[in-house]
């Protein structure tokens, strides 16, 4: 530890260490946020059909 | 327990205070974890730095077990007692699962290289897991196929319980072959063989992953129900019938989309 430029050497193999990270980081991260929108997406559409469903009324 | 939150006005009841609950747990866990395994932990006497991909390629493998295991019951209870949660939370699983069996393929690969000397092999362990991926790919697309959405449920439900012949082979296959793969150092009979200095780590970053499965779980049920109820709302409402060539594909395009 200490120095930031041997932490991100990571020995000699910074490229698989922190490309291990960075995919495990995009894929997971990516899914959430994915997840994410499409969850608020469903709230929106299902507020919108009950708002236009209580004007026809 | 099952028959008490198969109710899904209970389901979202309970979930809409988990959600964030969870989903705050998960991200201070997975803070500490990464810190700890990236910073904190010490590098391997033989791997060196490399050690360090363990911390996400193997609670990476343990959650592409569970979560296919999970698939795997919630398809036999939904075959067997047609709960109307069940198949819903097949499907909402079954992606998370695929990510996880990625990261864990990805990552392996990453640690085989400068390891092995080799970005992949044949060997009963990695090829088990690519066997993994595929039935999440398989369950995945099957359950969308179909118009009916019952029918794709079955289909992809009957297909996750074939596949679960898979899971005792993924985690014997590094005892009954010859595998390049190491055998299991912390799910073994006798205790962990791993350095607590690593297991620490190692076992936050499990426990990241499980809570980050919930809430993902959570939220995609909770989306899938919304996107079903609004379905409902509209084929009730007589939407569905109106002459309206364009409210009628609305409607069929979201008969398509589970």
């Amino acid at each position: 530890m200490g120095d930031i430029g041997t932490f991100l050497a990571m020995g000699g193999y910074a490229g698989f260490v922190w490309s291990a990270y960075a995919i495990a980081l995009a894929i997971l991260g990516g899914l959430s946020v994915y997840s994410w929108r499409r969850y608020r997406d469903s709230i929106a559409a299902l507020e919108r059909l009950q708002q236009d469903l209580g004007r026809r009324r | 327990m099952i028959n008490w939150l198969a109710n899904p006005a209970r389901f979202m009841r309970l979930s809409a205070r988990a959600v964030p609950w969870c989903g705050w747990t998960a991200a201070v866990v997975l803070a500490i974890g990464l810190f700890w395994a990236l910073v904190v932990a010490p590098p391997d006497y033989q791997q060196g730095d490399t050690v360090r991909i363990m911390y996400v390629h193997v609670p990476a493998a343990w959650m592409a077990l569970s979560v296919y295991l999970f698939v795997a019951v919630a398809s036999a209870v939904a075959l067997v007692w047609r709960h109307p949660l069940a198949e819903v939370a097949g499907r909402a699983a079954a992606p998370v699962g695929a990510a996880f069996t990625f990261v864990c393929l990805a990552t392996g690969s990453l640690w085989g290289r400068p390891m092995w000397g080799a970005w992949w092999v044949w060997d009963a362990r990695l090829t088990s897991v690519l066997i993994l991926f595929f039935l999440y790919l398989g369950y995945i697309a099957l359950v969308n196929a179909f118009d009916d959405p019952s029918r794709g449920g079955r289909a992809g439900a009957v297909l996750a319980l074939v596949g679960v012949v898979n899971l005792p082979i993924i985690k014997f296959s590094v005892d009954w072959w010859n595998t390049l793969h190491q055998p299991a150092s912390v799910m073994r009979v006798g205790g962990p063989r791993i350095a607590v200095s690593m297991l620490a780590p190692l076992l936050i970053m499990a426990f990241g992953f499980a809570l980050l499965f919930a809430v993902l779980l959570m939220l995609r049920m909770r989306t899938a129900l919304n996107e079903r109820k609004a379905m409902a709302l509209r084929l009730n409402s007589g939407i569905a019938a109106a002459p309206r060539p364009e409210r009628a594909q609305t409607v069929s395009a979201h008969t398509a989309v589970p």
